[in-house]
């Protein structure tokens, strides 16, 4: 008996000092490593190109992301991030319902291309049933259709130098020192010239909407939703991502997202 | 401490591979549950099914703010059911400021909102785990811990009645063998919720789903495969818990020796051999 109640007021005393010692654990002790400098967080990014090259490894260049069916789409597409640009030049192309918007395809090719919607819905098209990921957690089921983007590519005859695709947007996302930060991102061209990366422009059978990126987004089925730019205006292939922004692929990449958005 | 200091109860009960991979997990699962709250932050709520349901109901999960009478008031929403959890959940303290978010900044790393960094101590600490996993399971099947001290014999699902007794006493055998809860306990982390967790990872993953689709099938799908992770996530923390109380009760110098150093004070001396207790 005396035992027990020893041992329990050592018990209880001891668990009393665990619990204060988790409450202690988090705090900001860690908060450094969201410097984009730190050296700390460079170390721990170097597990981003494993995670890459597993992913390559592990999922077949062509594998197809899941499709379903007509009966999975059960409620609207949820927009996210700029869901109605205020820029002037977006907001003039949206008054003429985008009849001068064009897509510029440009960088290392052979035929550089100016492309308006009707030509890109006259190309053949894809209509597929795809679950859209986004970075936050959430899920969300509906039907794109689009123009292969690699259709588009081989119309403008992609020379063998390039490697990544830029998609520059008409959205302001952020504004810096030196003005308005339009939207942009990249792939490489093995997700650009996958058979599910389309340039959509329509969304559950109905042209896509402003809040979803009209007139044209992008669709990386493998990848999570900020790797697929919406209000697109621009293609330009090239050889690395030195030119762009501050140089890590894309806009969220610049603000410390992995480049490679497969998890 | 009735426990003899005689020298001779001394045994060498944990190899070193059975330490350093114990430690490396301890510091990853930190890390990974404090980054796993920065990242569920984004998006406070869980669902069941493929998607997440924003035009229709399949929510089991929602934390949020929501305007009381009084001004702001954190709100914790389970299976419909709503609880006010200001001051911890969906409202806290930031720097002397109240702020909306689910999970509070003592709860986060970093302790401000910031999924990017989140996530890529999130994966780097994932990439530590299964790492360790896999080399703490090759020296076990090596070295004989494995069949030796975790997989539960006959004899230990007999004992379990006696054994469920002892621990609800707090009256604890030191022997050099594991008891029946124990091995349940370790054996249920590392071959039931670690494989989950990394599993349900995998399930969250557009680029795995399309490679491996039945992954996230097998789970119903990515939304629920979120929930199941956090469902274990709540598991883990439990098992930390348990765990952290049964050594503060069963002698946490002795218990932390064995970690540290794999020197164990049993009850009874060497030349007894290995009681079976209860």
């Amino acid at each position: 008996m005396q035992k027990f109640q020893l041992s329990r007021r050592k018990f209880l005393t001891s668990a009393a000092l665990g619990a204060s010692g988790l409450a202690l654990s988090g705090c900001d002790a860690f908060d450094s490593v969201s410097n984009s400098d730190s050296a700390v967080r460079q170390i721990l990014e170097g597990a981003n190109g494993l995670t890459y090259r597993a992913q390559r490894l592990l999922v077949g260049r062509q594998a197809l992301a899941q499709e379903f069916s007509e009966s999975d789409i059960r409620q609207p597409m949820r927009p996210n991030g700029v869901t109605a640009p205020d820029d002037a030049t977006y907001k003039g192309l949206l008054s003429n319902d985008f009849a001068d918007w064009r897509l510029e395809v440009t960088g290392l090719v052979e035929r550089p291309l100016s492309l308006s919607r009707e030509q890109l819905m006259n190309m053949p098209a894809r209509t597929q049933i795809t679950r859209h990921d986004c970075v936050e957690g959430w899920s969300c089921i509906a039907k794109w259709t689009g123009t292969p983007l690699s259709l588009v590519l081989d119309q403008a005859a992609v020379k063998p130098q390039a490697r990544y695709v830029i998609f520059h947007c008409l959205d302001t996302i952020d504004r810096d020192l030196s003005g308005d930060i339009k939207y942009y991102g990249s792939v490489d061209l093995i997700d650009a010239r996958h058979p599910q990366t389309i340039l959509a422009y329509g969304l559950n059978g109905k042209p896509l909407p402003v809040e979803n990126g009209a007139p044209l987004r992008v669709r990386v089925e493998r990848q999570l939703g900020y790797k697929m730019p919406k209000y697109i205006h621009k293609i330009e292939l090239v050889d690395g991502f030195a030119a762009i922004g501050r140089g890590k692929g894309g806009y969220w990449e610049d603000n410390g997202y992995d480049w490679y958005g497969g998890i | 401490m009735t426990t003899p200091s005689n020298p001779d109860t001394l045994i060498y009960r944990q190899s070193g591979w059975t330490r350093l991979t114990h430690w490396i997990w301890a510091i990853s699962l930190f890390f990974l549950l404090l980054t796993g709250l920065q990242i569920f932050n984004a998006h406070p709520a869980l669902y069941l099914g493929k998607q997440s349901g924003f035009g229709f109901d399949n929510s089991v999960l929602a934390i949020g703010t929501i305007q009381g009478e009084s001004g702001p008031r954190g709100v914790t929403e389970v299976f419909g059911t709503r609880f006010d959890t200001t001051g911890v959940f969906g409202l806290s303290e930031v720097g002397g400021q109240i702020r909306g978010r689910a999970f509070p900044a003592w709860a986060t790393i970093p302790s401000h909102q910031d999924l990017g960094t989140g996530r890529v101590i999130h994966f780097f600490f994932a990439w530590v785990l299964v790492g360790t996993l896999l080399v703490w399971l090759t020296a076990s099947v090596i070295n004989g811990h494995l069949r030796r001290d975790l997989a539960p014999k006959v004899e230990d699902i007999k004992k379990l009645p006696a054994d469920i007794a002892a621990h609800a006493r707090l009256k604890f055998h030191h022997t050099r063998d594991y008891n029946t809860l124990q091995k349940l306990a370790y054996g249920g982390v590392l071959f039931v919720l670690l494989p989950l967790m990394i599993l349900t990872g995998l399930a969250m993953s557009p680029s795995v789903n399309a490679g491996l689709p039945f992954i996230a099938d097998l789970f119903g799908g990515r939304q629920s495969a979120r929930t199941i992770h956090f469902a274990v996530m709540l598991l883990l923390v439990g098992f930390f818990i348990v765990h952290m109380l049964m050594i503060l009760a069963a002698g946490p110098l002795n218990e932390l020796r064995s970690i540290v150093t794999g020197w164990y004070r049993t009850d009874l001396p060497k030349r007894s051999g290995p009681k079976g207790s209860a």
